[in-house]
């Protein structure tokens, strides 16, 4: 009897919690999974931080804002998203084309504009529009892509990401390609293209070995041997693989890392905050935040296969899909497998726009799988 | 829905579309296992390796630097000890800019602008973590002075630290030496972990020969240090086993210098270049080791300056100049007792058979005249006056007679020609000659050629003979005991400071001396006798209550030539004789041996025995003289 009454309750408790999510258009399971890493987030911030509330206040005002802006972008109609594309594409590329002149002028670094209330940087706007005019492209068009189509495509991704690295922001030009990218491979850009432009990379990559800066040059070539220089460039890497690898299986106890408490990690609570995960909480930390993360793009991969629409299921397949590669070009580098990139942990590191961004671009992939069953 | 007449397969784009989530997928997975795989092999496998080096990074160890020992004189009075300074140090890490550090330390007055690259070359030296001495002894100024602008100066702070400190000020300073900053010459050949947090390093005398049992074993401390180097001791979360590890204080050094002698000894000497080494001849004990002028070694206990540095080096009397174990000068007539129990030893001498002194000597078949230095002779004379009138033909004689190769072995018996040594580092050896010395000190043939001549002048100690100071005193030091010999030493005793226990060092014996007969003794040691009882040195013996054998030497610096006149004032006075005196007394129980050089000084009657009296009344009479009293002079009379 009691058991029943149990079972009815929470059985009403879900279906009420269902309805609203409903109503609110936000997909339950893709939801959990995010706040469960935004939480878990903000708990190691706190420790990472060096046990500064502020940070983590800091921090939750802008999750907070991520989530509003989620919830703002979750209602919209998916008809309105994809007409909006081709405009958003257009504002981007309009400001990146200031910050660099602006930056040109100024004869320095030059990635955001500021609007008095906050710093705003176009290229992370471009790493959503760049995906959803690509998609939206793509839409118009028979897939797999013929050769003109793909042209414009090429010529859609490049010039946003060649505007951006030459800021010089290398590590955000690279996201925005790999968006782009994402998108043409998702609408099945034939295996025989996709192995010729693995070649076209690599030979690019060789001769754009001499138009990298000096610093970006040495960071490839740290990366290679950490060693070669151990208290210059080399030093981030070897002082985050120190502190994951001494971090062991279970960790050295939360707040008790002395990787990063005594601050020999750099950058602990933005870029190497996976560092600091690694050394407090061990191997099962970053396992259970890693599993975390796979569960999330693995939802957001399922909700875009479930879509009817070109348009829809490309956009969502390469948000679920560009996410994952934030956290691997994250972990990686943190983790000595990579060359150090400026890509911050999703959800997890402080500061910056690219929260507000990825919870933006959740929100979409919400309001469209809402609206999968119409071809929007 | 416009599709502009496109005709798109909606089934066919959806499969399409499934395929390629599919192959994400399996990429999302492969990537995943890479990613967990590389966290296996950091937090797993090599999980030891990466734990060392956080540990190695948040502990640093700090040396915990040992007392230095104190040094005693044989009373156990002060010599070297102790005392709390403030210095100025710097972590070459912590350092944002060394240049700018340097230059705003100069622009303070903290730092003269002359040292500014020895500093550099310094700090440059040393392990970029350890704390470097840049500026030592601040006074109050001083420190005021960076108090106000310790902002501008990250990685620069003041210490306290022990420092070496020297009480008697010159007092013994050429026996005790002194400490001064470790050098990069000191640190290519020490331990460096022995040295972390010490500045100093004994460098010549007691202080460097005995630098290891003074400088003790450094302790040290384990610190918890953030990445800047900041020790983060308050930091409860972070447990760490921190591990403090105490030090040995260094031991302490009893010397068989006697202060009050000591003291006595520089002060006749005081305005002079000058050495006197003065030995118990029972057991080579140093009662007293003068070389003048001296200088203070507290100046380079607390940092010398460049220009200091300059002034003391470039002095003309050559302050820092070890005369007494480093001086070589020919012996002169000092030899002459030794000379003559050769001759006695050989049978070519007969004690009391007359020689007759015409004023010089020369070889069979030579028309070279050796002079006597007194122009008209001695007239007769036998063994006893020839030593007391110091007669140069008589030994010029003797020593044709006797042939370089046994006056070179009997002479090297005495310790002649090779260093004494004596318990501190520096002695030279000086030079015995023999025909073979001559082959390997001459590069052209025709130099390498040993001259009957040279074996001539050789008896009387000049020629190519040099010794120094503590040769001659060690010398007389074998004459007193009639062949005992003994090594010198400075230390005599040594004390743990922990245990207060005392350990007495047994003197050094040497082989003693057999070849001479008691006899051959007395008649060596009766003339010695003799140069105090009627002979050169007789007024410098006025009035001892006891009894003193001795001998006058002159060195010559100007050689005269054949036939010309030695014309005192006309020679400048760099150019004078250096004036010898050895002896020892009391002559039938010998306590003390001594040897007196006086560069310049002319006359070993005149000048150097009165000194070697003085310093012989302070140690057998206790007797002191006013600190003011002027240098004694005694009569000039010519050997």
């Amino acid at each position: 009897m009691l058991r029943e009454d149990v079972d009815s309750t929470t059985r009403r408790t879900l279906t009420q919690t269902a309805r609203i999510l409903g109503a609110l258009r936000l997909d339950g399971p893709l939801l959990i999974g995010l706040g469960l890493i935004a939480a878990y987030g903000q708990f190691v911030l706190y420790s990472a931080s060096g046990g500064d509330w502020g940070a983590v206040l800091r921090g939750s005002v802008r999750l907070g804002l991520g989530v509003l802006l989620m919830l703002v972008f979750a209602q919209l109609k998916p008809g309105f998203l994809r007409r909006m594309s081709p405009w958003l594409y257009a504002l981007g590329l309009l400001l990146l084309i200031i910050v660099d002149a602006v930056g040109y002028v100024g004869k320095g670094a030059q990635r955001w504009l500021d609007l008095g209330f906050m710093r705003f940087q176009p290229s992370e706007l471009m790493k959503l529009a760049v995906p959803m005019t690509c998609a939206w492209v793509l839409r118009e068009r028979a897939l797999p892509p013929d050769g003109r189509t793909l042209l414009l495509l090429a010529a859609l991704i490049l010039v946003p990401t060649a505007l951006t690295i030459i800021q010089p922001d290398l590590g955000t030009g690279l996201l925005i390609l790999m968006a782009g990218g994402i998108v043409v491979l998702l609408a099945g850009l034939s295996v025989r293209i996709i192995v010729g432009l693995g070649i076209g990379a690599i030979i690019t990559a060789w001769i754009g070995w001499y138009f990298l800066h000096d610093y970006q040059r040495q960071r490839v070539l740290t990366f290679i041997d950490p060693q070669a220089d151990p208290l210059g460039s080399g030093y981030h890497i070897i002082q985050s693989t120190i502190a994951i690898g001494s971090g062991g299986i279970f960790g050295k106890g939360y707040l008790r890392g002395t990787q990063g408490q005594l601050e020999f990690l750099p950058e602990r609570h933005t870029d190497f905050v996976f560092a600091v995960i690694g050394e407090e909480l061990g191997l099962l930390g970053a396992l259970l935040l890693i599993g975390l993360y796979v569960f999330v793009v693995l939802r957001a991969l399922f909700l875009a296969s479930q879509m009817r629409d070109t348009f829809a299921r490309l956009l969502s397949g390469c948000l679920a899909a560009i996410f994952f590669v934030y956290v691997f070009i994250n972990a990686g580098m943190v983790s000595g497998l990579l060359p150090v990139v400026g890509v911050p942990l999703p959800l997890v590191s402080y500061g910056g726009t690219s929260m507000v961004t990825l919870l933006a671009g959740f929100g979409m992939l919400m309001a469209l799988y809402a609206n999968r069953k119409l071809a929007a | 829905m416009s599709l502009r007449g496109i005709i798109k397969d909606f089934w066919r784009e959806q499969r399409l579309f499934e395929q390629r989530a599919i192959a994400a997928v399996v990429i999302i997975a492969t990537l995943s296992l890479l990613l967990v795989g590389r966290l296996v092999w950091l937090q797993v496998i090599r999980y030891d390796y990466y734990t060392d080096l956080s540990q190695g990074n948040r502990v640093r160890i700090e040396p915990l630097p040992a007392p230095r020992g104190i040094i005693y004189d044989r009373q156990g009075l002060i010599l070297a000890e102790n005392q709390p300074a403030y210095q100025l140090e710097l972590v070459p890490e912590q350092v944002p800019d060394l240049d700018a550090t340097l230059q705003g330390l100069v622009r303070i007055g903290l730092l003269n602008a002359d040292d500014v690259d020895d500093a550099k070359r310094t700090v440059r030296s040393r392990r970029p973590f350890d704390s470097v001495p840049i500026r030592l002894h601040l006074s109050e100024s001083d420190m005021a002075a960076f108090g106000v602008n310790r902002f501008e100066f990250p990685g620069v702070d003041i210490r306290t630290r022990l420092a070496r400190s020297y009480p008697q000020g010159e007092t013994a300073v050429h026996a005790l030496g002194y400490v001064g900053t470790v050098s990069a010459t000191d640190l290519a050949r020490i331990d460096r972990e022995a040295y972390a947090g010490t500045s100093t390093i004994g460098k010549v005398g007691i202080e460097a020969a005995y630098e290891d049992p003074l400088r003790g074993r450094n302790g040290s401390r384990e610190i918890m240090v953030n990445a800047r180097g900041r020790s983060v001791e308050k930091l409860g979360t972070l447990q760490a086993a921190l591990q403090t590890r105490p030090g040995e204080p260094g031991t302490d050094l009893f010397l068989t210098l006697d202060l009050e002698v000591q003291r006595v000894a520089e002060q006749v000497v005081r305005d002079q270049r000058a050495a006197i080494v003065a030995l118990d001849p029972n057991n080579g004990d140093v009662i007293a080791l003068v070389s003048r002028p001296g200088f203070d070694p507290n100046l380079f206990a607390r940092g010398l300056t460049r220009t200091e540095y300059a002034a003391l080096n470039d002095n003309p009397d050559r302050p820092l100049f070890n005369r007494a174990l480093r001086g070589t000068y020919p012996p002169g007539s000092t030899i002459k007792p030794v000379v003559a129990l050769a001759g006695l030893t050989h049978g070519i001498i007969e004690p009391d058979k007359p020689f007759f002194c015409i004023g010089y000597f020369s070889l069979p078949g030579s028309s070279h005249r050796f002079r006597d230095w007194r122009p008209k002779g001695h007239g007769a004379v036998d063994l006893r006056s020839a030593i007391s009138q110091s007669c140069d033909p008589y030994f010029y004689s003797l020593s044709n007679q006797l042939g370089v190769r046994r006056l070179n072995a009997f002479l090297g018996q005495f310790g002649l020609g090779k260093p004494t040594g004596i318990d501190i580092g520096g002695e030279k050896s000086g030079i015995l000659p023999s025909p073979e010395w001559k082959k390997t000190a001459f590069k052209q043939r025709s130099a390498q050629v040993w001259f009957p001549g040279e074996t001539v002048i050789f008896g009387i100690g000049q020629g190519y003979m040099t010794s120094t100071p503590l040769q001659l005193a060690h010398m007389t030091a074998i004459l007193a005991t009639r062949g005992k010999n003994f090594e010198p030493r400075l230390v005599r005793a040594m004390r743990d400071p922990r245990t207060q226990r005392m350990t007495e060092l047994t003197p050094s014996p040497l082989p003693p001396l057999q070849a001479a007969s008691a006899e051959h003794w007395d008649l060596i040691i009766d003339g010695m006798r003799a140069v105090m009882e009627g002979g050169s040195a007789t007024r410098s013996a006025a009035g001892a209550p006891y009894s003193i054998a001795g001998k006058t030497g002159t060195a010559q610096v100007f050689s005269v030539a054949q036939n010309a006149r030695y014309n005192e004032s006309a020679i400048a006075e760099r150019l004078r004789d250096h004036a010898w005196f050895v002896a020892f007394a009391p002559i039938e129980a010998p306590r003390i041996a001594i040897a007196v050089l006086v560069e310049n000084g002319r006359s070993g009657s005149g000048t150097a025995a009165p000194i070697a009296r003085t310093v012989m009344d302070a140690y057998l009479l206790r007797k002191f003289p006013p600190a003011d009293a002027a240098t004694p002079s005694g009569d000039v009379t010519e050997e």
